[in-house]
């Protein structure tokens, strides 16, 4: 059995999602392919392939280049007759491109796999994880994204990899689709999805500048950031920083949730976190039943004097 | 320029959902059902553009059961101008079409309205999948645009605002094209008493799935729905200091 894996990929690294999907991957094949849309010259000298052999490099990408859907999906269609599977993570990158792979393969596509059984029974989560549905697929190829908080990513495999080329098919679509800019969030902290420690704030907050609270319980646990709908539709947070069933799926360690209520849809993002801690006024929010460490009381005063106490801790041990 | 938005049922997103004990499925009956809303989202949208006659015909596809009129009658009532219901010919041959299914019916219809844009829902939130609005852009050889939160039309051309894990994405296609709607690309209208009425007299046309030609695939199977693990409650801290020494525990490498 073979698997392509499409890698996830920022400036500076291959994305855990990467190593994720790898780690699941080799659930399914013997053989596993990675492909990368990149420059190559740029793939080569900055990424770390943790050793992994059979890395597939994309030519004729530059910086300008426009990775649009349509164009990546002919690239991984060109290569895609020796393989029994594809995999994505399933972020906004993995999710934009797999169900058009697979339509044009003409084979279904499993999202937001969590385990696999065998190589055609997988289990998925439906109605925001409030329910687990098993599920089988006869069709010859499996197209697949990966809820990468499942997958424990890949270690180090070896010093060797091997690099193999193909071209980058964007004629038939390049008048047709284009990319004008993405505006990127400013962000010095962890990424939100692979986060040790992630510090999310809700409606409660009550401005962008309040939200400044979050940031700085976040900063001193160098955890990244994460808010409700509620928080982002107000414009306190970034939409990219939106937790839950349409936003983004998170498990760290450590999830502080400050002045969100639990809605189902973002339990949904960030139940499967080691410890969660609620700092909430209203005991009966729903986010106290699923918290670990539940604290009672008005945000305003207890994220202060958390803060306070924590600096205080930190520096004097 | 005519845009078709399809739409599905499902059980309302207040709802806490319950699985059937035989394992086979969630419970709807007797459940509050409501237009997906995320297809509220992109009904909004479409009307939008007719009300700025950027648009001049919105038309709303379903593929459901003969019971699914009364979805169709609350997105005319919100302002479409009218409606073509698919019917499966059993509650059972529904459940059992994969995302592919229907973005093959999708396409059958498509090709009979052709319209110049397609708007729907990036997700139903019943089975999370995020899939059909870009396996129809591909079937029909369209490109596509997907988690759209800000659309502007302008000679032929769909501008539209993406929200990708980064932040936002900026890009544009030709038209005809297929514009998938993430949550903050409008707030939906309510239907109003009097649109209700008037939705009444607007035209729903309807098919049964036998005569589009089309044989389902049912490669994709659900075997079982279970309940998810449920998380232990925990404990209620009295004092900062103890949420500060519990949060220094989960974090010390010993824990
Ligand atoms: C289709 C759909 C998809 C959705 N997707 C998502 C998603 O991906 N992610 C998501 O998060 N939501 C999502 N939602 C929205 C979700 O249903 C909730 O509306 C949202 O999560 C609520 O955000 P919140 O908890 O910040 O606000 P609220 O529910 O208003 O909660 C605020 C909380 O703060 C507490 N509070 C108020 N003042 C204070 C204070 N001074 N100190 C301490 N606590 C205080 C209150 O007790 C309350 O519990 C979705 C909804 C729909 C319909």
């Amino acid at each position: 059995m073979k698997a392509l894996v499409i890698a996830e990929i920022d400036k500076h690294s291959l994305k855990q999602a990467t190593f994720s999907c790898l780690a699941a991957a080799q659930k399914l094949a013997t053989t596993v392919d990675l492909m990368v849309f990149a420059p190559v010259d740029h793939a080569l000298h900055t990424y770390d392939f943790r050793g992994w052999s059979n890395v597939i490099l994309v030519e004729n990408i530059t910086c300008e280049t426009h990775l649009t859907a349509e164009a990546m999906t002919e690239t991984i269609l060109s290569q895609a007759s020796t393989y029994d599977s594809i995999l994505f993570p399933a972020t906004m990158f993995g999710k934009n491109i797999a169900p058009r792979v697979a339509a044009q393969l003409n084979v279904g596509q499993i999202s937001d796999v969590i385990d696999i059984e065998s190589s055609d029974s997988f289990t998925r989560p439906i109605y925001a994880g409030n329910a687990l549905a098993k599920v089988t697929s006869s069709d010859t190829v499996k197209i697949i994204t990966i809820r990468t908080t499942a997958f424990s990513p890949i270690a180090e495999s070896g010093p060797s990899s091997k690099k193999l080329t193909c071209p980058f098919l964007m004629e038939k679509w390049q008048k047709r689709v284009w990319v004008e800019k993405r505006e990127g969030t400013q962000n010095l902290r962890p990424e939100l999805s692979t986060a040790k420690v992630v510090v999310a704030g809700g409606r409660a907050l009550g401005s962008a500048e309040n939200f400044q609270l979050v940031e700085k319980l976040a900063d001193i646990f160098e955890g990244a950031i994460g808010a409700s709908r509620a928080a982002v539709d107000a414009g306190y947070a970034p939409n990219d920083y939106q937790v839950g069933q349409t936003g983004k799926v998170v498990a760290p360690e450590l999830y502080i949730a400050i002045g969100i209520s639990g809605a189902i849809q973002h339990i949904a993002g960030m139940k499967d976190s080691r410890i969660i801690v609620a700092i909430n006024n209203d005991p009966d929010a729903p986010i106290c039943q699923i918290a670990d460490y539940t604290f009672i009381g008005d945000l305003f005063k207890v994220v202060p004097e958390l803060i306070h106490e924590l600096t205080t801790r930190k520096r004097y041990g | 320029m005519k845009i078709l938005v399809p739409v599905k049922k499902v059980i309302d997103h207040t709802v806490k959902i319950r699985v059937k004990t035989d394992a086979t499925g969630v419970e709807t009956q007797g459940v509050k059902m409501s237009i997906n809303p995320f297809d509220e989202i992109a009904i909004e949208e479409a009307v939008r553009l007719k009300e700025r006659s950027i648009a001049h015909e919105v038309i709303i596809v379903t593929i459901g059961l003969e019971t699914h009129q009364d979805i169709l009658r609350q997105a005319l009532a919100l302002g479409a101008d009218r409606a073509i219901l698919v019917t499966a010919e059993s509650a059972t041959m529904l459940e059992e079409f994969d995302s592919l299914d229907i973005a093959q019916i999708l396409k059958l219809i498509a090709l009979k309205e052709t319209p110049d844009l397609v708007i729907m829902g990036k997700q139903a939130i019943d089975d999370d999948c995020n899939q059909t609005g870009q396996m129809l852009a591909a079937l029909l050889g369209w490109p596509q645009a997907t988690f759209a939160s800000q659309v502007t039309i302008e000679s032929g051309i769909a501008d539209v605002a993406r929200e990708i894990d980064g932040g936002i994405e900026r890009m544009a296609f030709q038209m005809p094209g297929v514009i998938t709607t993430d949550l903050r690309l409008n707030q939906p209208r309510y239907a109003s008493l009097p649109n209700l009425m008037k939705a009444k007299q607007k035209p729903i046309g309807t098919m049964k799935m036998s005569e589009l030609n089309y044989t389902p695939r049912q490669r994709i199977v659900t075997q079982t729905v279970f309940n998810p693990p449920k998380r232990q409650s925990g404990q209620t801290l009295s004092s900062v200091s103890e949420l500060t020494q519990r949060l220094f525990e989960t974090l010390s490498p010993s824990s």
